[in-house]
């Protein structure tokens, strides 16, 4: 996989088809339906619940505007993510381009992805400071190399857009 | 003969409401807590955009959060906190308001 700037796009390319699928599976795990842990990470509490003004007024208001900016971010790198397949040949590397304009829908979107899993397998610190595990034996396994996998490509992002 | 100017330099009755005043309105703080999943550069960025930090305040606040748990990065009048800690979880950063003690 090669990773760069080109012009107005940030372009991921020679792409093989097991992180093509994980680029894939960004939106789908960015759902926290059935999965009460991620969604409280997602729609955590504005101050104390002794502040309960304060918090059902955000229940109310703010929380369904969240909701609708995290869905609007999804929906924009599920756009972008289109271009994965066009491809022909079933398991040809493939190359991916993201607009700089939709950068920070994908920075969005790769922290609800991250967030969501971490909060469904229970990440501790020593999982996630654990970039070395392999090889990839389940599931769990599988769940950390994305919120790694993600958060590299968060890094880019950030890196190159220097925001 | 003063002239307004001077009287009004010489008057420190109204700073001294205006800052009692101003100590009454401002009883909230926005704190930031940590979160092992979002990753430093991005909690980082998220300061600069939001707060219009310095990248050195930011990442002061970064490590701050990082390492004691928590920062608060800001106090003031509570509409202002809640539109800030709104902000910060449009980011999906952990972040509440709090009354200042």
């Amino acid at each position: 996989m090669e990773i760069r700037r080109q012009g107005d796009c940030l372009e991921i390319s020679e792409l093989d088809p097991f992180l093509a699928e994980l680029l894939r599976q960004i939106p789908d795990s960015t759902r926290t339906e059935g999965a009460e842990a991620a969604q409280q990470r997602l729609f955590s509490l504005p101050a104390q619940t002794s502040e309960r003004e304060i918090c059902a007024e955000w229940k109310v208001y703010v929380e369904p505007e969240l909701r609708r900016l995290f869905q609007t971010a999804t929906e924009t790198v599920a756009t972008d993510l289109q271009q994965l397949n066009g491809s022909t040949k079933p398991f040809a590397n493939c190359t991916l381009r993201i607009p700089t304009q939709n950068a920070e829908a994908w920075l969005n979107a790769l922290n609800q992805a991250r967030l969501v899993i971490a909060a469904k397998y229970n990440f501790s610190d020593v999982d996630l400071c654990d970039h070395y595990r392999s090889p990839i034996g389940s599931r769990r396994d599988l769940g950390l190399f994305q919120v790694n996998f993600y958060g590299f490509l968060q890094e880019f992002i950030l890196h190159e857009l220097n925001l | 003969m003063h002239s307004s100017f001077e009287s009004a330099v010489e008057n420190p009755v109204i700073e001294q409401e205006t800052r009692a005043a101003e100590e009454l309105d401002l009883p909230w703080q926005v704190i930031v807590h940590n979160d092992p999943v979002n990753l430093m550069s991005y909690v980082t960025m998220v300061f600069q955009k939001v707060f219009g930090f310095p990248r050195e305040k930011a990442e002061k606040h970064m490590l701050e959060v990082h390492e004691q748990g928590r920062s608060i990065v800001w106090s003031g009048m509570r509409e202002r906190a809640e539109l800030y800690v709104q902000q910060l979880h449009g980011y999906l950063l952990l972040a509440t308001l709090e009354r200042t003690n």
